[in-house]
């Protein structure tokens, strides 16, 4: 984060007058068509920018990155509104579409995950506002004579001496003006937004249903595509039979597609009704023979021996034969579906060698590349729309492109414009899982209990490798994201002779990264065995964390924070217990106390404590409500969690039996942010990783069962 | 457009008709539904297929029994419970997302029964089961019958303050004709039937009340099954 | 009411008569009167997304199980996904685009006020359904809130701020 992005700011005019700044690529040679771009200070520019200033006032911000519920459109605007002086209700928000002026300032591909959006946008934004501001005062200083630093920005408008000018009357000429060469960003003392809770600015249209998601795109001519998929997973179409769903009134086309076949019809239901019609003959694909039953056996043998280098000091095989006890202990993870609540679908529309395309999407530019693929086209002839995700959860972050190269796939042999609709059940089906993950530990223990060496291997598959073209190949095999968590866990700090190990392993199901990714699993495996070890020494569980995070003042302090908000020594009601988890994913420090009762053998999660050092946090109401949001994300996820396979038929279908927690599963959450100046985390998936382990601590202090597979639905306890 | 003739076709007579027949049919109903329990004589149940039976209460209970397994099924016994929450499932588990009885056996709020079960089976696997006037016996005569034995739950159907008010007669009329008792042999997509046809469960229901009526013995403990 | 119910059973027992079971058929929506040409088996959902053109009720499970297709029967919740058009012939179809004129209701401010949405997708079927749960308890307990919103799932979790949203607006609607 140490590019100097002052340098990559172009400013232009748009053709109906007014300021526009973006962002180019440093390198980039591309001289982008400049659509409403009409004349420049002389600087190429990309046909997108990220703040639009008009004669009329207007201030539109495009996204470099898509709102799927963690609040960037508002947060990135936040950032603009605080150096620009603006009102941030005033702002028009969109997203931007794919192209290379959005890359990731970090990823360098244009992505929304890894909770990194905030943190990593924090600078470019308010350049861009500062940028703007400046350029605009220093037309209204050359209008009055007044000299630039007597001039005075505040809501939208430029006081210069005795007069004052909106913005929108200064935008035309601002847009003629050099880019300055150096701005200056607003101390922290100085901020109006930035650090203050705001209300969401997308809260207006997600209450009266005027918000448009993927799924509600219409216009005239627009017919809805379903499709048969293989009950086993990956399966191919050998042949089939449209007559009767043909037969169906509102079904217009049936075509075959590299993924099944696909009725086309007038509407939803007709389409549905088609596909119920259809009879289809399937050549199995190579997810045949996958059983949960199977996997679990062959991941556990693996993960019982050393896979590959990890993490190492010492010796942890030496340490273990010196050690005074050891705990073994075998881990099982499903695998998981993110079940957003828009079930995906994409609407593609082809024309005169273009193609419009219409997706919730966390990677436009790689829909957009497999879309020309494809088609055949040059990329910029394909242009992405990006409406409102209904939930990502990293489902709408496909490397391969899965759902919208269906939709390109059945646009393209129809000849018709189409939205494509899964049905729940093609999303719960769909592959594209958290992995299923074994990990298998060992852990040395000295007299006093103290973990002294500690051997630790995972199986599982990775996620990156199927990502290889968006981030590139792997370096020694080692995919971070499976062992994110426990490689460079604050715990081995202290603990002198350890080995991390990791074996690949290969599936016919796909999958992805899930929200807080390999933390899902990590942090789980981490803090049950220290709730363990802990208790293997007679100590307070909170107290023993202590002494492991002298080096780690960030675990620290959220671990300090959660237990004096969280009453931590305070006793219970009776039959009342509580665990504790401590995690870091993505920056970000999050402790976590759950309190638990136990009733006709399921845990009941009363209330949930959570303490969160993200550094700086631009909307605290914002961090908040992620933080609540992983909680419950995670609350699911170690109740009901869970995707099975009997020869590669996934065994899931719906919510009924995919459940996701409701409303009155939810504990009482109670969400505290740690004063901190340390570097800015992400918040969007930090919550999930310590959520599980905090609940199966307060389930051992009730029950003194130790749970070793999730979900917990599956123990009775 | 047929409906918008149908609209027209309706008249303000029509209207009044409807109106008149379903309020007699309602005050005859009514009249039945007494709400004193009046004992009558066995004689008084007979229908053409039934003639008058001796009192035998081996015949009565083993009849029972039959009547008992059928009530003792998720199909009968899931909207029966011992809570306030219905069942689900060939387990008999909570109904998820835990809709209420209400007063009236109706649900609550936005979780009324139906919200959800429409006056028809919906299509498909694991989609809510239909019928006119789905509900749970309402709140002041819940007529549970989980958890209950054959003796608990034969003496709870034959007493009116228990079976809502009625006698012999009605009781067979109710399980005879009442939409719900007959939509647990039409129960949707995937779900099991309950043990025998509608028709043998009438059977076995007059039989129990004809030969007697006769209580099974505490002892004796439903059929797994 | 008893009225409107026996007027709609009636037609449709009529039409039920009719082999093909498409008609034009008049669906009265937020007060408006819209003249679609369907199959009486089709889900209201599809009716009103698809046919009418009103697309802030949403898709979610097509199984009654998540809530987002919430809309309103002469006032009463249904899961739309799962009910037939011919169920709502004759009665008055609310939406969320018609819950209020101008995105004023009560729990529509409460929502705002508390920043409930995340993704937003389920937030029409839980306010739809809060709607039910305000006219009939004015004053609801938190039980009271499980026992009508239980139907509605929400991945992202707004939970806590749709149970805190509903306290709000039935103070709102004491105090008016």
């Amino acid at each position: 984060m140490n590019m100097d992005r002052r340098n990559f700011i172009k400013s232009g005019a748009l053709v109906a007058g007014g300021l526009l700044i973006s962002f180019t690529i440093p390198g980039a040679n591309k001289m982008a068509a400049m659509g409403e771009v009409a004349t420049s200070a002389g600087l190429p520019f990309s046909p997108n920018a990220f703040l639009k200033i008009g004669t009329d006032n207007s201030i539109t911000v495009l996204l470099s990155h898509v709102e799927m519920g963690q609040g960037i459109w508002t947060t990135l605007p936040m950032l603009l509104a605080e150096e620009l002086d603006v009102d941030l209700n005033q702002i028009i928000v969109k997203h931007g579409g794919a192209d290379e002026a959005f890359n990731h300032p970090v990823y360098g591909i244009q992505i929304t995950g890894g909770s990194t959006t905030t943190w990593s946008e924090f600078d470019r934004y308010r350049n861009a506002g500062a940028t703007a501001r400046i350029l605009l005062t220093q037309v209204a200083a050359k209008r009055t004579g007044v000299a630039i630093e007597n001039c005075k920005t505040e809501n939208g408008t430029v006081t210069a001496g005795g007069k004052k000018f909106t913005y929108g009357e200064l935008a035309a000429d601002a847009a003629l003006l050099p880019v300055p060469e150096k701005v200056t960003l607003r101390s922290k003392d100085n901020w109006k937004y930035i650090g203050k809770s705001v209300k969401r600015l997308d809260a207006g249209v997600k209450t009266n249903g005027k918000a448009i998601f993927g799924m509600d795109i219409q216009f005239p001519g627009l017919l809805t595509a379903v499709v048969a998929h293989s009950p086993v997973f990956g399966g191919k179409v050998k042949s089939f039979n449209a007559t009767e769903a043909k037969a169906i009134k509102g079904v217009r086309q049936v075509v075959q597609i590299p993924t099944g076949v696909a009725v086309i019809a007038d509407n939803y239901y007709a389409a549905q009704q088609g596909k119920r019609a259809l009879r289809v003959t399937w050549v199995n694909g190579s997810a045949v023979g996958i059983s949960t039953t199977k996997q679990t056996a062959a991941y556990k043998k693996l993960a019982a021996s050393n896979g590959l280098t990890v993490q190492k000091q010492g010796n942890a095989s030496d340490g273990l034969s010196k050690s005074t006890k050891v705990l073994k202990a075998e881990y099982v993870f499903p695998y998981l579906a993110h079940a957003p609540m828009e079930p995906l679908n994409c609407t593609v529309k082809i024309e005169n060698g273009k193609c419009e395309i219409w997706t919730g999407t966390q990677l436009p530019g790689v829909e957009q590349a497999a879309a020309a693929k494809i088609l055949g086209f040059a990329p910029e002839n394909i242009t992405i729309n990006v409406p409102f995700l209904g939930g990502g959860f990293g489902r709408r972050a496909t490397p391969t492109a899965d759902f919208v190269s269906e939709a390109v796939h059945i646009a393209k042999a129809s000849g018709k414009p189409v939205k494509m609709v899964w049905s729940r059940e093609d999303d719960i089906k769909g592959g594209y899982f958290r992995p299923f993950v074994v990990h298998n530990v060992t852990a040395g223990l000295d007299i006093k209990g103290r973990p002294v060496a500690w051997n630790h291997n995972i199986a599982s598959q990775s996620i990156m490798k199927g990502a290889a073209n968006v981030l590139g190949e792997l370096k020694d095999s080692i995919d971070d994201t499976t062992v994110e968590g426990v490689k460079g866990s604050p715990y081995f700090t202290s603990i002198p002779d350890h080995f991390i190990g990791l074996h690949n392993t290969e599936e016919a199901i796909p999958v992805l990264w899930f929200r807080s990714v390999g933390h899902t699993h990590t942090a789980y495996v981490m803090e049950t065995m220290m709730d363990e070890v802990a208790h293997n020494a007679g100590r307070d569980p909170v107290e023993y964390r202590r002494g492991f995070f002298k080096e780690h003042p960030r675990h620290l302090a959220a671990l300090n924070l959660v237990a004096e908000k969280g009453n931590w020594k305070k006793a219970l009601p009776t039959g009342h217990f509580k665990g504790v988890a401590v995690a870091e994913a993505f920056g970000s420090y999050v402790a976590t106390i759950a309190e638990v009762s136990i009733l006709n053998g399921q845990v009941k999660v009363h209330k949930i404590d959570c303490a969160i050092d993200c550094g700086l946090a631009v909307n605290p109401e914002g961090v908040k409500a992620q933080v609540e949001s992983g909680i419950i994300f995670g609350l699911t996820m170690a109740l009901y969690g869970e995707i099975t396979i009997e020869d590669g038929k996934l065994q899931q279908n719906n919510f009924y039996d995919y459940k996701i927690a409701r409303i009155h599963e939810t504990p009482e959450i109670n969400v505290y942010i740690v004063e901190s100046d340390g570097k800015m985390g992400g918040v969007g998936e930090c919550a999930v990783p310590p959520t599980a382990p905090a609940i199966a601590n307060a389930i051992f202090a009730a029950t003194g069962k130790r749970i070793y597979n999730l979900p917990l639905m599956n123990h009775k306890l | 457009m047929m409906i918008k003739k149908l609209n027209n076709m309706i008249s303000r007579k029509s209207m009044i008709l409807i109106a008149f027949v379903s309020i007699t049919a309602y005050v005859i109903a009514n009249s039945f539904s007494n709400k004193t329990y009046m004992p009558i004589k066995i004689e008084q149940i007979g229908n053409s297929t039934s003639v008058q039976q001796k009192k035998d209460s081996i015949t009565s209970v083993k009849a029972y029994m039959k009547v008992h397994a059928v009530l003792q099924h998720p199909r009968c016994m899931n909207c029966h419970p011992s809570g306030d929450i219905p069942l689900q499932g060939e387990d008999s588990h909570l109904h998820a997302m835990l809709p209420k009885r209400g007063v009236d056996g109706k649900g609550l709020y936005a979780m009324k029964c139906n919200s959800c079960h429409q006056p028809t089976n919906t299509p498909g696997l694991h989609t809510p089961p239909g019928n006119p006037n789905w509900h749970l016996p309402p709140a002041d005569m819940k007529m549970v019958f989980q958890g209950k034995s054959p003796s608990e739950l034969a003496k709870q159907l034959l007493n009116p303050a228990t079976n809502n008010h009625k006698n012999h007669e009605q009781l067979i009329e109710h399980v005879s004709h009442d939409k719900l008792v007959i939509g647990g042999w039409n129960p949707g997509e995937g779900r099991e039937l309950p043990p025998g046809t509608h028709k043998e469960f009438v059977e076995n229901f007059k039989t129990w009340l004809a030969t007697g009526a006769y209580i099974p013995s505490e002892k004796i403990k439903a059929d797994k099954k | 009411m008893r009225k409107q119910q026996l007027f709609t059973y009636y037609i449709i027992t009529k039409v039920s008569f009719v082999n093909n079971n498409y008609y034009m058929i008049t669906l009265k929506v937020n007060e408006k009167a819209y003249e679609i040409d369907a199959s009486i088996d089709m889900p209201l959902l599809w009716a009103l997304r698809d046919l009418v053109g009103l697309t802030g009720t949403k898709f979610g499970c097509g199984v009654a199980q998540c809530g987002a297709c919430t809309v309103h029967l002469d006032g009463e919740a249904v899961r739309s996904c799962v009910t037939k058009v011919e169920r709502a012939v004759g009665k008055n179809i609310t939406t969320i685009e018609g819950l209020s004129l101008d995105n004023d209701h009560p729990l529509q401010k409460a929502w705002l006020e508390f920043d409930v949405p995340q993704c937003g997708y389920c937030q029409s079927g839980q306010i739809m359904s809060a709607a039910v749960l305000l006219r009939e308890n004015p004053s609801p307990t938190d039980q009271d809130i499980d026992d009508a919103m239980a139907g509605n799932i929400c991945r992202c979790g707004t939970y806590p701020r749709i149970r805190a949203a509903i306290h709000q607006a039935a103070k709102t609607l004491k105090n008016k």
